[in-house]
């Protein structure tokens, strides 16, 4: 089938490419990026997503499937047009699958959606509300992007919409929120605090998109790999030296000491887990990770 | 990670070997919970439950060794020293060993240390999502339904039951997990509370700071008597109107308060162990 991918230049986008170019399936893909090396079987179109021209794409291939992963997170676009890209690219997709006749529409979503607080279970599952959107604004249009998509689910019935809500991916790449958070040789934790994160392979992110799209999977679904493991256990597997930091020094480097200007609740990520229950994803399509925990990190941690 | 220097006690990691619990490839089950760090603190914990303080189990053989329960029983005392003998007496005295769920207090896991020591040791905030799963998971949890009005109680009162909520009833109807009931004597003579500093606790977070007869709050050595009912089965949803709930929270109240009778009477030599009805 011809499945077009919005976002496909990021490292996740051109995984999945690949994967379904291997299965034999044409991709179109739509970045702002470009994707220079692209295998054969990617039909590449250098487009922002919210323009006409993107539009045009959706008109003359005619998709059956369309992946959306044009999101981005504050860590990697810090303009305040972010909400733009992350809502409007999310809409403009939704309703060219509408226009065009998709038939399957899979929404990359992030588990963070939940939010991280000292109250809140382990293991999210799809219905809980997001509950961190008010305390990190940073992560609302996210949260909005996810829900709008959702609405798909309503609005378009005649569209198999599924939106998945995907825990952190860690592989050979080296890319995504996890890995920043590794990157350097020290990583610093807040004092006191450890805890869980969770993971899956950046390969069995892509097989677990691809799984939902051929499945032709309807609703919101989390994903997730191996269970999940305590920080600091990850940057010690990772070869990394940890340093806890007491909060209150977190706090006040915020925005100064070489820290990102986040607001204070963004250290809860850093205090309490995210963990989701993916076993709905597991039922509906038979997924399962192919890479545990350690075998994750080392790939993490042995890529050049 | 825990303090890598507190000693592992072998007595105590055979016990911890035991726990019907799965952990992955770095010692971490799915729920956090890490065998090492578990190993480290119970040993640590360990001398204190046998040397500092000295438990009587009663009817230890009442909790089942496996599957779904509810462990569900009196506070006093302060702080919560009773479900730390009580956690003591699943992991070190029970033929079976294991690890009970706490469900505590929402305040504690915002304190750094606690926070990571309670994760590690899977100890959860109080919240009925994460009981019902866990209780799914046939894991056995410890409630205190008195919650921090139950700790506040002065040392007085140590004996007495305050107001009991029905979220325990209905996750035992729920998920059909019988509940055990509990009674623990002696609380309020290893820190007998004259009084709670309200206001000041609020400055740190806290429900409430409360004084001892001697100023500080450190326990002093103290014999406690903990007794484990039979197993109580209710039948129902857990949707019930709370008039129905009630009636069956009224019934474990009522075993609750005759266990701590009997506990009081033991500690106080009226009665030995063969009068016990358990």
């Amino acid at each position: 089938m011809r499945v077009l991918i919005t976002g496909v230049a990021g490292t996740l986008g051109r995984l999945v490419a690949t994967r379904l170019v291997d299965l034999g399936h044409q991709v179109v893909g739509i970045d702002r990026r470009p994707w220079v090396d692209a295998p054969e079987g990617v039909e590449m179109f250098q487009y922002d997503i919210r323009k006409r021209p993107a539009e045009d794409v959706f008109r003359s291939r005619r998709p059956d499937g369309a992946i959306h992963m044009a999101t981005v997170t504050h860590l990697v676009h810090k303009s305040p047009d972010r909400m733009r890209v992350n809502l409007y690219g999310t809409r403009a997709f939704i309703q060219h699958c509408h226009a065009y006749g998709v038939k399957q529409a899979v929404m990359v979503g992030r588990h963070t959606y939940y939010g991280a607080a000292a109250d809140s279970p382990l293991y999210h599952t799809e219905d809980e509300p997001p509950m961190s959107a008010h305390a990190f604004p940073e992560l609302a249009d996210l949260v909005a992007a996810d829900l709008y998509a959702s609405s798909a689910l309503w609005r378009y019935p005649e569209i198999a919409t599924c939106v998945l809500r995907m825990v952190y991916t860690l592989g050979p790449t080296k890319h995504g929120t996890l890995a920043l958070y590794l990157r350097s040789p020290t990583v610093p934790l807040v004092m006191g605090f450890d805890p869980l994160f969770h993971f899956l392979h950046e390969r069995d992110a892509a097989e677990a998109i691809v799984t939902a799209l051929s499945r032709k999977l309807h609703g919101v679904y989390n994903v997730s790999g191996p269970s999940p493991v305590p920080i600091s256990t990850i940057a010690k597997a990772a070869g990394r030296r940890t340093l806890p930091v007491p909060a209150a020094l977190i706090n006040f480097g915020l925005g100064r000491l070489a820290l990102p200007n986040l607001p204070p609740a963004a250290i809860d990520h850093l205090k309490y887990p995210i963990v989701v229950d993916s076993s709905a994803f597991a039922r509906a399509t038979g997924f399962q990770h192919r890479y545990d925990e350690q075998e994750t990190i080392d790939d993490f941690r042995t890529a050049l | 990670m825990l303090n890598n220097l507190l000693p592992i006690n072998p007595e105590v990691a055979e016990r911890i070997d035991m726990l019907d619990l799965s952990f992955n490839k770095f010692g971490v089950d799915p729920y956090g919970i890490d065998k090492n760090d578990l190993k480290r603190a119970v040993s640590a914990f360990a001398w204190a439950y046998r040397n500092y303080f000295t438990v009587d189990n009663y009817g230890l053989e009442n909790v089942p060794g496996t599957g779904r329960a509810l462990l569900i029983g009196n506070h006093s005392g302060g702080v919560a020293i009773d479900a730390a003998m009580v956690m003591g007496s699943m992991l070190l005295d029970a033929e079976q060993p294991r690890l009970p769920h706490s469900m505590i207090d929402r305040f504690i896991h915002q304190f750094p240390g606690a926070s990571q020591f309670m994760s590690r040791t899977g100890q959860f905030t109080g919240n009925p999502d994460q009981a019902l799963r866990l209780l799914r998971d046939e894991r056995l949890i410890l409630v205190f339904p008195e919650g921090a009005r139950g700790t506040a109680k002065l040392a007085k009162d140590a004996d007495t039951l305050v107001n009991f909520g029905t979220g325990f009833l209905r996750l035992a109807l729920e998920t059909n997990s019988p509940i055990i009931p509990f009674g623990f004597v002696g609380g309020g003579e290893a820190l007998p509370t004259i009084a709670n500093l309200e206001r000041l606790g609020k400055l740190f977070g806290v429900p409430y700071i409360p004084v001892t007869k001697w100023g500080v709050l450190v326990p002093k050595p103290t014999r406690f008597q903990l007794l484990y009912g039979q197993p109580m089965k209710f039948e129902g949803s857990g949707h019930e109107r709370d008039e129905v709930c009630n009636a069956m929270v009224d019934q474990v109240k009522t075993k609750i308060r005759d266990l701590i009778r009997q506990g009081r009477a033991l500690r106080e030599g009226q009665i030995g162990e063969a009068d016990l009805v358990l």
